[in-house]
């Protein structure tokens, strides 16, 4: 891909940005259509049909507690095209799960969505929307695959009853031809129609996530969020299930936001991954360019947090400390306290998000706006000290720094080192092939 | 239902009730004194009468095994005995007379209790810390403190001797109402039924509605309550076929088990209306040291805590899949 950033006169990067933007554009429409085409039931009357699939904007949600009030999710934005899969990764805590659920507000009674967000699927804001306005484009268009299916499976229920009552009301399909759907969903997903008529105490784990998954299909969505659909399950079962989901985005263009701390299932699954840290979008990106070069500390550490079968045996990288208490969150960027490369203007600063030519975004002041997407600044020692004791952090990160500085070199270093290979968090040769 | 749980549940009642009804024999036995005892009260009897008592009595037999032999045989044949107190009417036909306004007042009572105290807690929860939330708890409290007696008194002092819109005591009106036709006696007994099974019904419903507010507030936590949400359903929807078939189950178990507690409770409120059911009896058969309707009480009660827990289980196994496997 040309980096504009790079070339020559600004005239010609212009052009050929046009030129980039205009066939991405086409191809975009493309997908579009054709999985538009595959709904089974038209878009919504308000929908603009060459609007993009979701564009979420400036998002922020609040959550009031007894002492104040906590910003959850801090100003995100991020898009998801028709087909495409996106990751949502980052520690406990950092927002993943109510990014996705603040999109169709299904949050406890404390939580709010701020004013300047904005939610658009085909178009329509769904920020704007009334409880009850909302309440038509929940499961219909947005579709949501609960962690722990045990738990988001109503115990006294049929399973194929709660997999046809989304369907008889948003669809106002009458309640037999419901059913007969709720049997081939989960046909769909591999289990036998027959076995609908169990409660979910009665199926096992990995069924019940089938389950859970054939129901959040039930009215053929525009979106489907999964919410750490693997966690609770034991790691052949996950594999199954991850299989499934890629089978299902195969044959029916899923369009997917898939929320995990395990990176490992992002980068067999998705298309971009978007890392958040206390709130905020860290990095943003093609999965493939995000796992080979992480730009932002926080993903790197995160990629280095994960053990490489195929590697040496080493020390797994830890991220010293947790991730900050949100009601009073550090000044500047969230993660100065716990970055190794911590300046002097990070503890001051919230970093701007900036998107490079290779179409990541990055939230960190090491890649300011303007820069080709390395590092500007080679910080020295002395520098990463300020920062830190600038930060009022005590003798537990200094322990860390000369290692810090090391990886920080690595970083640097044109050749993709060890530290930075993209083994890093894949558990086989599948996924290692996928992302190369 | 699977009819292997009915069995089970069915079994496990009867062996309940078997138990029982060994203590019962038991428990009197082991009473001081002996029935005999009351003839010494008597400065001419004989030595002679006394030895023919205890044979006709069957009390010159050894305690184990041929009087508890005795006493099975006879409580299987729905024998329960002679009453002291009663010129030696049979228990049964003592118990008989009573146990219809018994039954009918405190069935009443929990089913106006059930109907309003589980809406109220269901109501209070759904919409929790809102006005109807904060007033209902609050009484419910109150009268979830109140023994039953208190209830009473002040019930009976308002309505009935202060507003004089109700009788003070009894079932009907003593010497007849004076009109004798139907209506007007199904009237009378309403009248004077109408505040003990009120004051039966408030001290029910705080528990119910406390216990239904706690349970209908944990299961809208569930996650399977943020599934119902995330399906669009209205609000509604989701109480109605999602959040209360789940908070019914403690509701039920609690009413079950409470159900004995009720019984015991019931003697106050009887005493207190002068109500002729199984509770002044048993207040009657303590003064007159009358055992064998003691005996005959304790019984039916006993067996009547069993039959409800049996339909509780029952209705349990309905309402949960989980409990049935």
């Amino acid at each position: 891909m040309t980096d504009p950033s790079r070339s020559g006169t600004p005239a010609l990067d212009d052009e050929v940005a046009d030129a980039a933007a205009v066939a991405t554009r086409a191809a975009a429409l493309d997908a579009q259509t054709l999985i538009r085409g595959r709904r089974q039931w038209p878009l919504p009357k308000q929908a603009d049909p060459n609007a993009p699939l979701l564009v979420v904007e400036h998002l922020t949600t609040r959550f009031k507690m007894a002492g104040g009030s906590i910003k959850a999710v801090d100003d995100v934005s991020f898009t998801l095209n028709d087909g495409e899969a996106l990751g949502i990764a980052g520690e406990s805590g950092c927002g993943k799960t109510t990014t996705a659920l603040s999109l169709v507000r299904l949050l406890p009674a404390n939580g709010r969505i701020g004013k300047d967000s904005s939610v658009r699927l085909f178009g329509i804001d769904l920020a704007r929307k009334s409880e009850d306005a909302l309440r038509r484009y929940r499961w219909r268009e947005i579709s949501i695959i609960f962690q722990g299916a045990m738990n988001a499976l109503n115990p006294v229920r049929r399973v194929n009853e709660q997999i046809a009552e989304p369907v008889e009301l948003r669809l106002k399909v009458n309640k037999a031809d419901a059913m007969k759907r709720a049997g081939e969903l989960l046909e769909l997903v591999g289990i036998p129609a027959r076995r609908g008529q169990a409660y979910p105490h009665e199926l096992s784990g990995g069924m019940r996530q089938r389950a859970m998954i054939a129901m959040a299909l039930a009215c053929d969505p525009a979106v489907v969020i999964g919410d750490e659909p693997t966690t609770a399950l034991d790691v052949m079962v996950q594999a199954q299930i991850l299989e499934l989901l890629e089978r299902l985005r195969r044959e029916l263009g899923l369009s997917l936001i898939l929320i995990t701390h395990d990176l490992s299932v992002i980068a067999e699954t998705c298309d971009r991954v978007m890392v958040m840290y206390a709130g905020k979008v860290a990095e943003e990106g093609a999965v493939s360019v995000i796992f080979r070069t992480p730009r932002h500390p926080y993903t790197q550490k995160l990629i280095g947090a994960f053990p490489n079968i195929h590697a040496d045996r080493r020390t797994l990288d830890v991220i010293p400390g947790s991730p900050p208490d949100l009601r009073e969150p550090p000044p500047g960027c969230r993660f100065h306290p716990r970055c190794p490369f911590a300046m002097a203007v990070c503890s001051v600063e919230v970093p701007p998000e900036v998107t490079f030519a290779d179409g990541v975004r990055v939230a960190c002041h090491l890649y300011p706006a303007g820069s080709d997407g390395a590092p500007i600044t080679r910080p020295t020692k002395d520098a990463i000290a300020g920062g830190v004791a600038e930060a009022g952090l005590g003798a537990g990160v200094f322990s860390d720094r000369d290692e810090a500085f090391d990886e920080l070199e690595d970083a640097l270093d044109p050749a993709p080192s060890h530290t930075l290979s993209p083994g890093h968090g894949l558990t086989d040769d599948h996924s290692l092939d996928q992302i190369q | 239902m699977g009819s292997r749980y009915l069995i089970r549940k069915v079994v496990g009642a009867c062996l309940t009730i078997f138990m029982i009804v060994i203590l019962n024999f038991v428990l009197f036995r082991m009473m001081p004194g002996s029935p005999d005892r009351i003839l010494l009260r008597n400065p001419n009897v004989t030595a002679d009468a006394m030895a023919a008592a205890r044979i006709r009595w069957g009390l010159d037999k050894p305690l184990i095994p041929d009087q508890l032999v005795d006493y099975l045989e006879s409580t299987a044949s729905g024998d329960l005995g002679f009453s002291f107190k009663f010129h030696g009417e049979p228990v049964t036909d003592v118990l008989a007379g009573r146990i219809w306004p018994t039954v009918i007042l405190f069935g009443l009572g929990e089913v106006l209790a059930i109907i309003f105290g589980l809406a109220l807690g269901a109501y209070s929860g759904w919409r929790r810390g809102g006005p109807i939330d904060y007033i209902g708890n609050g009484v419910s409290l109150i009268l979830y403190s109140m023994p039953y007696f208190v209830i009473g008194i002040l019930i009976l002092g308002v309505f009935a001797i202060g507003l004089h819109w109700f009788p003070t005591s009894g079932m009907l009106t003593v010497g007849g109402s004076g009109d004798d036709s139907f209506p007007s006696q199904l009237l009378d007994f309403l009248g004077h039924l109408a505040l003990p099974v009120t004051t039966v019904a408030i001290g029910l419903i705080g528990q119910y509605s406390i216990l239904m507010r706690s349970s209908v507030i944990e299961t809208l936590g569930e996650d399977y309550i943020t599934t119902a949400r995330g399906k669009g359903l209205t609000s509604g929807r989701i109480l109605r076929s999602h959040a209360l078939p789940n908070a019914l189950l403690p509701a039920v178990t609690l009413i079950a088990i409470n159900l004995g507690y009720v019984i015991g409770g019931a003697i106050t409120v009887e005493v207190v209306f002068n109500w002729p059911g199984l509770g002044t009896l048993t207040v009657t058969a303590l003064e007159a040291r009358d055992y064998p309707v003691l005996q005959g009480i304790f019984l039916l009660l006993s067996i009547s805590v069993v039959v409800a827990n049996l339909i509780a289980d029952l209705i349990y196994g309905r309402l949960d899949p989980r409990v049935r496997s």
